[in-house]
């Protein structure tokens, strides 16, 4: 299987399903001619004429308010967010419009948009274009969000974003577009609402998604060095959620870390600390923690910034705590 | 509108209180000022005052539980009310009281299933028991299913987790290694062989091969009480942070003891309206000790950490043995109180101690203490210091012994004090002239009576 990176497969995945389907098209800033700001939609702006990939203007309530109404009539636009940070001036066209138009309708009308770009902190460009809205986003009946970690899953989540007939909100990040992973040739796409175990464990569940899973499980391989066996859960889907993944990791390890690049107050991981205490409450063995970017706009200083993202040793200091919590049989 | 009553705050210290026992019954009408129940606090047992009129509706919670502050322990309202549910506050809250609801139904419909002989195997498990031991006790989600899975009290187990929470290693330790189950009965003799028991091995006098004469000593473990957890708590702290360091006198007593008992022969048959009293040993300790620290009150101080008190008055605590530990009632301003009134309080601060019923007041604010187990034959000793005291004094028993007076050999009556005190507050020489005075004191203790 060959390696490609992360920008590559969501190239590829982009190619594909304009080739596979006319009524997908691309359009965001500077994503036609510049070959898009982080370079994901290099040379197809060559390959596929600027019927299919558009460039706007620096207005996001604008084009992704055309985009929604270009999928009200039955096309299938890609809309590339420079920073998920910019959707906020869209707010409305992105939360309230698009969420709300199948339900407003009756059923008789879908939005079947995509809309995806970075959406990380941890590269030092300011709190303003280092959001991490995915909880926003999630917490809207009517939108699905998914946050690929990997160069597999970032293909195969992008295409059946691309054929769902809801807004499939995919949630990238700058510093993962570099990575290479495997990634088949032949067709393949990954369903909705599957997280996956990316390291088997007995001792605790470290459940998160996009980067911070990533992440996670570089904490992983340092416990192991110490004797701890985590377990590494990547949601990949926040909504629809797969917790029942999650809630079989749980019973087989009774100890949770969960890993969230959303700040703490109504993160993700606050959503899914939820569940697994309603769902697996006997299954408990300790409460639930978690480790989330600090409770602050994204600091500017680099070194403080990568304090305040998760990184390995705050992972493994709370794993330890959740060991001392509910320590391991002795022997 | 019915009115819940909450657990209310007793003491300074108290975090929760166990019901001990309930004073009103359901159905009972009562008004402002009836005692609705006891309390047994960190400190002493309390009565619960009641406040409003009305009738008792319903009590939330059964004799032995332990109650936290603010959570319903009963609801008054008006006769036929239907009392509400105990919607006070957290979590387990209406859970909880429901459980007692259902443990008050059981026992009332126990007699019934015992008078029914032909049916010997109901389940005889005690609900009450079971509810009061997984109370409040920390235990995670998971060790509480595997211990009912099991049936394992988890009142018999100790937890391994943060602040002592029972985890799933605890229980999984406790079924290797043997704990009794929840229900202790007996197994029926129709059933010989109980399999379940086979992974459980019981703590417990093994079965008897042959009547053994002798009473034999059983293993058990025992909750720890709001009192032993105090006095835990409070000698650990004391121990662990003091610089304790110890002095030791020898007295003579004879004066004293003479003086006593010609007091006692004078008084001790009249009338108490004619000021008929029986003064003991330990009274004239008591007085003996307010006046010595009269001349030495550098001992009766406090380390406060930034600074050190110096009290203007003497509050003299004394140790009284109890059933489930000791508590320390205090006589208040001791050094402006003459033998007599000494004595008239000790013996009652001692009454209430025995049955529990000193106040958090009584037992408050003492500035030094005195223990005394002379009385065992301990002729001497050095207890620990009674935070935030500055010193305790240890009485030893008085013990006839072969003395050297005026370089003859005598029969001398001898007492061994020892003084246990905080160096931060008290150096070696305030301690030595406090003991010093105090036997000097004792040794004329005439001036005891001015």
């Amino acid at each position: 299987m060959p390696e490609i990176t992360y920008r590559q497969a969501i190239n590829d995945a982009l190619a594909e399903e304009i080739e596979r389907d006319e009524n997908v098209f691309v359009m965001g800033e500077e994503v036609a001619q510049y070959n898009g700001a982080y370079k994901v939609t290099e040379g197809l702006y060559d390959r596929f004429g600027e019927d299919r990939i558009k460039d706007t203007p620096i207005s996001e309530a604008g084009f992704i308010g055309m985009g929604i109404g270009a999928s009200m009539l039955g096309l299938r636009p890609v809309m590339e967010l420079m920073f998920w940070s910019f959707s906020y001036v869209a707010f409305d066209q992105i939360v309230n419009n698009a969420a709300m138009v199948r339900y407003m309708s009756g059923g008789l009308t879908h939005v079947p948009i995509v809309i995806r770009g970075p959406a990380n902190g941890g590269t030092n460009v300011g709190a303003t274009h280092s959001h991490t809205p995915e909880n926003f986003m999630a917490h809207t009946p009517g939108l699905k969000v998914v946050c690929p970690a990997t160069p597999y899953d970032a293909k195969g989540l992008l295409k059946t974003a691309i054929r769902d007939n809801d807004p499939v909100y995919v949630m990238e990040n700058t510093l993962l577009y570099g990575n290479k992973g495997e990634v088949p040739t032949e067709e393949y796409t990954i369903p909705l609402g599957h997280a996956q175990v990316l390291r088997e464990g007995r001792d605790v569940s470290l459940i998160g998604h996009g980067r911070s899973i990533l992440t996670a499980l570089e904490a992983a391989g340092h416990l192991a060095g110490e004797g701890i066996e985590a377990e590494v859960v990547d949601l990949r889907s926040l909504r629809p959620l797969d917790i029942d993944t999650v809630l079989a990791s749980v019973a087989r390890t009774h100890r949770v870390v969960l890993v969230d690049e959303n700040k703490p107050f109504c993160g993700v991981s606050a959503q899914v600390s939820h569940m697994i205490q309603e769902e697996a409450f006997d299954e408990l063995d300790a409460p639930i923690r978690r480790v989330t970017s600090l409770d602050a706009p994204a600091i500017y200083s680099d070194p403080l910034e990568r304090e305040q993202l998760p990184n390995p040793r705050r992972i493994q200091e709370a794993v330890q705590q959740v060991l001392e919590d509910a320590p391991r049989a002795a022997g | 509108m019915a009115e819940i009553i909450e657990m209310p705050k007793l003491s300074d210290t108290m975090t929760s209180g166990t019901l001990v026992k309930w004073l009103k019954k359901e159905g009972d009408t009562v008004t402002n000022g009836d005692k609705l129940a006891e309390v047994e606090t960190d400190k002493a047992t309390m009565e619960l005052e009641n406040f409003e009129d009305g009738v008792l509706l319903r009590h939330y919670v059964g004799e032995g539980e332990e109650v936290e502050i603010g959570r319903p322990v009963c609801a008054i309202g008006e006769e036929g009310e239907e009392a509400p549910d105990a919607a006070g506050g957290g979590e387990g809250g209406p859970s909880e009281a429901a459980a007692g609801e259902e443990t008050a139904g059981k026992e009332a419909a126990s007699p019934t299933e015992e008078a029914a002989p032909e049916s010997p195997l109901i389940p005889a498990e005690p609900a009450a028991e079971t509810t009061a031991s997984t109370g409040r006790r920390k235990i995670s989600p998971l060790a509480r299913k595997l211990a009912e899975e099991h049936g394992i009290d988890p009142a018999r187990l100790t937890g391994s987790g943060t602040n002592g929470r029972i985890v799933k290693a605890d229980v999984e330790k406790a079924v290797a290694e043997g704990v009794p189950a929840a229900s202790a009965e007996p197994a029926p003799a129709s059933a010989p062989t109980a399999p379940a028991r086979e992974s459980v091995r019981e703590i417990g006098p093994p079965p008897a091969p042959a009547p053994t004469p002798v009473p034999q000593l059983e293993s058990r473990e025992e909750p720890v009480s709001n009192m032993r957890a105090t006095i835990a708590r409070r000698l650990l702290e004391s121990k662990t942070t003091i610089p304790h360091y110890y002095l030791e006198i020898e007295v003579d007593m004879g004066p004293l003891l003479d003086l006593r008992q010609s007091i006692n022969a004078g008084l001790a048959d009249l009338p108490p309206e004619q000021g008929g009293a029986r003064f003991t040993v330990n009274h004239f300790f008591l007085k003996a000790c307010a006046e010595a620290i009269r001349r030495a009150p550098a001992i009766n101080s406090t380390w406060a950490g930034d600074k050190v008190i110096r009290h203007g008055e003497v509050h003299l605590a004394f140790a009284v043995a109890v059933d489930e530990g000791l508590v320390t009632p205090v006589i208040r301003e001791a050094d402006r109180k003459g033998l007599r009134q000494i004595a008239m309080e000790a013996n009652e601060l001692t009454g209430k101690a025995r049955q529990k019923k000193l106040t958090p007041a009584e037992m408050s604010d003492s500035t030094f203490t005195l223990t005394n187990l002379g009385m065992f034959g301990i002729t001497s000793f050095f207890g620990i210091i009674n935070p935030p005291n500055a010193a305790i004094l240890s009485i030893g028993a008085t013990v006839e012994k072969p003395v050297v007076v005026d370089g003859a050999l005598a029969v001398g009556r001898r007492t061994t004090l020892g003084l246990s005190a905080d160096h931060r507050v008290v150096d070696g020489a305030v301690g030595a002239s406090f003991l010093q005075a105090l036997q000097t004191v004792l040794e004329s203790p005439s001036v005891l009576l001015v």
